[in-house]
């Protein structure tokens, strides 16, 4: 056998045996024991304190506030959307107290009119509704209602009537085309608002022969848009220009 | 910043340092299969840079892991990787295939193509010179006729196994990044090829200067048979390396999938200087024209004869144009994959700092330690052929 | 405009579906038992009880004790191999409020510069002529200024981004280490003790849900909040998300609010052709949305 190998061959096997070596002794504990992983980086993730209660825990001493606010419209609104992470407060009740906001700036964070929120979200502009009147005195918030049910459709339907005043339509009333029972504004999934059927509603105004304003613009009825509904071409709220 | 990026994608997570990474092992890859010609299949011409090459290869190769390290938030962890690899993870090969690369291939192959002479050297030196060169030879001193075919044999082998090693070396930081599916700038298969022909690109180019450069600085004649035949395997090299990059692009447009509009942004804005001026017209037209022209790539002495004297000189430039060119392709695979958002909808900006682990000053620092080791290397087991002991 | 006029009024009501949102439910509670009992244990033992010919009064008093000894169970009693986590996502009840970032950077010990977010909201303009508009200022965190007139918006809406905890996560495939993982329970996790810090997780995850802690040097995630899952908890954005558009809950069981939610909506994930395979799950999703 060549002189080089036997050397190299001793050199590669202290290589190898200080690798094996200290492998066995540096891999952590509990590394593979579940998977390619600690487990007992599980155990210290789940171990983390927590900063939120959970509405469940407040409930246990405020059972009457939350017993009014579960059969209210905030009944899916957690304690600590409002009064901030509470486990401090559960564990030292005396020694940690929630704030409870009360001032304007707050409840438009979610109440705020904002295009992009979904319509029939109930939403204010700020400026405008009862400028400086603090929210609770007319709301309280473990039981929102209006103070009367609301005039304005824009009320939770805030986009679709802020684009109708932009509109040709802005002089028509929400009410013109949807028949709506006031039940609506109490319940209004279960009482819904109706809505034009045929093509000879928008006919009344739109129709060559319609008895309506002379500058309101005007379509044969019987040829126009062959047999689609007016509202498949055309957006009510907002109708086209052109 | 322009558009829409996810608010986490504020900060770039790789940055100068990742850049360095894989323009380094691209050097080494290169530069060992330069070295691999010359054996396996007898390019007699390059011989002289033969021994160079193969120590080139080694001093960058002990520099690659550094960037690596420097940029890693928890450095002193890194050994990790041997502890506990991913087999599912690309990157966890890394430390395997280095380990292997380094002591398997580069080092057992100098150190059977260095044993006779470090058996020589020892034996007429004096002082520490003597004990390092002894102690190099690991005490294996047979100089028979057997044990030197032996070497012969051994080193022929290795650089068998050297040459797809390279391939899997440099071809496998091209995975790193090719694998990525979030990212459509990085997301291709041909991204391994694409790293391989440019580490060869970048490895040739290497050796190239730095022998005429250190011919120069010896004030030895550059043997220009050898720089010809270098810069002919340039030329080659460049011509696939630039059609594959030529194949990706065109196959990217081509495709138009969702992400080409904020690629194309990409190209036109925030890399337009380092692709379009940096990597295709300077790093890659320009020298391809040179060498096209001067070296004996296309007609046996040049398309245009020119003087060697000259020819050294269009080397050294084409060389470093090469050499800026490589560089810009690793800036702009890695920093270009992170211009932009995985929302497809924005742009946003890096800004190299000048000190600190991840800035310009430890970026040049890293690029210049290879040469200082390459010195020592030489000083220790110079690759010149003048200095090959004879008995 | 907005959208179905149906997902409007959803957030009016107090309906049982909004409950269901931030309710933890009740079946994460009843799978919290002392480690090494099994429900098929249980019901072995049920069906003996009833052949033995007990009354029923006792069984509901056996029950009840065990509910007891299980009972309000910390992690101690948690059983990670019995949950299979999810959240849904209802993009027509998201009122973009912020409450849900918020809290997960209260909760989560989440730095408070703008750019780490385990959780974040887009809001989304797709404009008259078809511009897309998207934007997040500080996540979302302090709502949404500056919105466009009507006039000019085709459609628009918000958009809770999180971690999908994907079922085939590309970050826990690339991590070299093994230092971020799926648990058990199909939550990622990352080893904060052991992550290196190369930050190849943060390149690989297609929704820019990572980032890299910037005092610990590691990379960071959402985790569904863990410490609050095995304490039989929702996670903190789904606890104090007021309108119900978060939800949580068991993939593979069918009594619960995440169940529900899959079964009345359609539901779709975020860039499914990547094939990561998530575990958030969207209603009312936009094509635009990426």
């Amino acid at each position: 056998m060549p002189q080089q190998v036997p050397r190299l061959a001793v050199l590669f096997a202290v290589l190898v045996v200080g690798f094996v070596v200290a492998r066995e002794s540096l891999v952590p504990d509990t590394f593979g024991d579940v998977g390619h992983y600690r487990a007992a980086a599980v155990t210290s993730i789940a171990a983390r304190e927590k900063s939120y209660a959970g509405h469940r825990e407040c409930a246990d001493c405020h059972d009457e506030i939350a017993e009014q606010r579960l059969a209210s419209h905030h009944s899916g609104v957690a304690c600590e959307v409002c009064h901030g992470p509470g486990a401090a407060h559960s564990e030292y009740p005396d020694e940690v107290e929630l704030p409870a906001p009360r001032e304007r700036g707050f409840c438009p964070l979610c109440h705020r009119y904002d295009p992009s929120r979904p319509t029939g979200f109930p939403q204010i502009e700020p400026v405008a509704h009862n400028p400086l009147e603090p929210c609770m005195s007319c709301h309280d918030p473990h039981a929102p209602e209006p103070p009367e049910v609301p005039e304005e459709c824009g009320a939770c339907h805030g986009q679709i009537s802020r684009l109708k005043t932009v509109s040709h339509h802005v002089t028509l009333d929400c009410t013109t085309c949807h028949a709506t029972e006031e039940q609506h504004k109490i319940t209004p999934r279960l009482v819904r608002p109706g809505k034009p059927v045929d093509r000879g509603f928008c006919g009344t105004c739109h129709d060559e022969d319609a008895d309506s304003q002379a500058d309101i613009p005007r379509i044969d009825l019987a040829t126009h848009g062959e047999d689609y509904q007016c509202w498949q071409c055309h957006y009510p709220h907002y109708p086209e220009t052109g | 910043m322009q558009g829409y990026i996810y608010p986490n994608e504020f900060e770039l997570h790789w940055g100068l340092l990742v850049v360095l990474y894989p323009y380094i092992t691209g050097l080494v890859a290169g530069a060992f299969i330069l070295a691999s010609l010359e054996r396996v299949f007898n390019v007699k011409e390059v011989q002289p840079t033969y021994r160079l090459a193969l120590l080139t290869a080694l001093a960058f190769l002990l520099v690659a892991p550094l960037p690596l390290l420097a940029h890693l938030g928890h450095p002193l962890r890194s050994y990790e990787i041997f502890l506990t690899p991913n087999r599912k993870s690309a990157m966890a090969m890394f430390g395997f295939v280095y380990a292997w690369y380094l002591t398997v291939v580069l080092l057992l192959e100098i150190w059977f193509e260095y044993r006779k002479d470090l058996v020589l050297w020892a034996r007429s030196e004096r002082g520490p010179k003597k004990w390092l060169h002894y102690a190099l030879t690991l005490g294996a001193t047979d100089l028979s006729e057997e044990a030197l075919r032996f070497d012969d044999n051994a080193g022929r082998w290795i650089t068998i196994i050297g040459i797809p090693s390279a391939f899997l070396l440099h071809g496998y930081v091209g995975f790193i990044f090719g694998s990525v599916k979030a990212n459509p700038w990085w997301s291709s298969v041909l991204m391994p090829v694409v790293f391989l022909f440019s580490a060869i690109v970048s490895g040739i180019a290497l050796v190239l200067f730095i022998y005429v450069a250190a011919s120069l600085f010896r004030s030895k004649p550059v043997d220009m048979r050898c720089a010809d035949k270098l810069a002919a395997f340039l030329f080659y090299a460049m011509i696939v390396d630039f059609s594959l990059e030529m194949l990706d692009f065109i196959h990217r447009l081509y495709e138009s999938e969702e992400s080409i509009e904020i690629l194309s942004q990409l190209i036109q804005g925030p890399l337009f200087i380092s692709l379009i001026v940096l990597q295709v017209v300077l790093g890659t037209l320009v020298p391809l024209i040179a060498l096209g022209v001067v070296s004996p790539a296309l007609s046996d002495r040049g398309v245009s004869r020119t003087p060697a004297e000259l020819r050294r000189l269009i080397y050294l430039a084409c060389a470093t144009l090469v050499q800026i060119g490589i560089f810009s392709i690793r800036w702009n695979v890695v920093l270009g994959g992170q211009l932009f958002s995985k929302s497809l909808r924005g742009l946003t900006v890096y800004k190299p700092l000048l000190f600190g682990t991840e800035g310009l000053l430890m970026a040049s620092v890293l690029l210049f330690l290879p040469l200082v080791i390459l010195w020592l290397l030489v000083k220790v087991l110079p690759p010149w052929l003048d200095a090959e002991a004879t008995e | 405009m907005a959208g179905p006029a149906d997902r409007v009024e959803a957030c009016l009501q107090p309906t049982d579906e909004v409950l269901a949102g931030a309710r933890p439910s009740d079946e994460v509670k009843a799978g919290v038992r002392p480690p090494g009992e099994r429900e098929v244990d249980r019901r072995e033992f049920l069906e003996q009880a009833l052949k033995a010919g007990l009354g029923v009064p006792i069984l509901l008093g056996v029950i009840r004790i065990q509910d007891l000894v299980a009972g309000d169970a910390g992690q101690e009693g948690y059983e990670p191999g019995e949950h299979y986590y999810g959240m849904g996502v209802d993009v027509g009840r998201c009122i973009g409020c912020g409450m849900c970032a918020q809290a997960c950077k209260t909760e989560n010990d989440v730095p408070l510069e703008p750019h780490y977010f385990n959780t974040w909201i887009e809001r989304y303009v797709i404009q008259t002529d078809g511009a897309v508009v998207v934007d997040s200022p500080n996540g979302g965190m302090d709502g949404f200024p500056g919105a466009q007139s009507e006039g000019e918006i085709q459609r628009t809406f918000f958009v809770p981004k999180l971690c999908n905890h994907c079922e085939d996560a590309p970050c826990v495939q690339v991590c070299p280490v093994g230092a971020t993982f799926t648990t058990e329970d199909g939550v990622v996790l990352v080893d904060e003790e052991y992550c290196i810090g190369c930050s190849y997780c943060i390149q690989a995850c297609p929704y820019g849900a990572r980032w890299f802690h910037p005092e610990k040097h590691v990379a960071a995630k959402c985790t569904f909040c863990y410490h609050r899952l095995v304490e039989g908890l929702v996670p903190a954005c789904v606890e104090v998300c007021p309108t119900g558009a978060r939800v949580f809950g068991e993939v593979e069981h069918r009594a619960t609010p995440l169940a529900r939610f899959m079964r009345l909506n359609e539901i779709q994930v975020l860039k499914p052709h990547l094939n990561t395979k998530p575990r958030v799950y969207y209603a009312n999703l936009d094509g635009e949305v990426r």
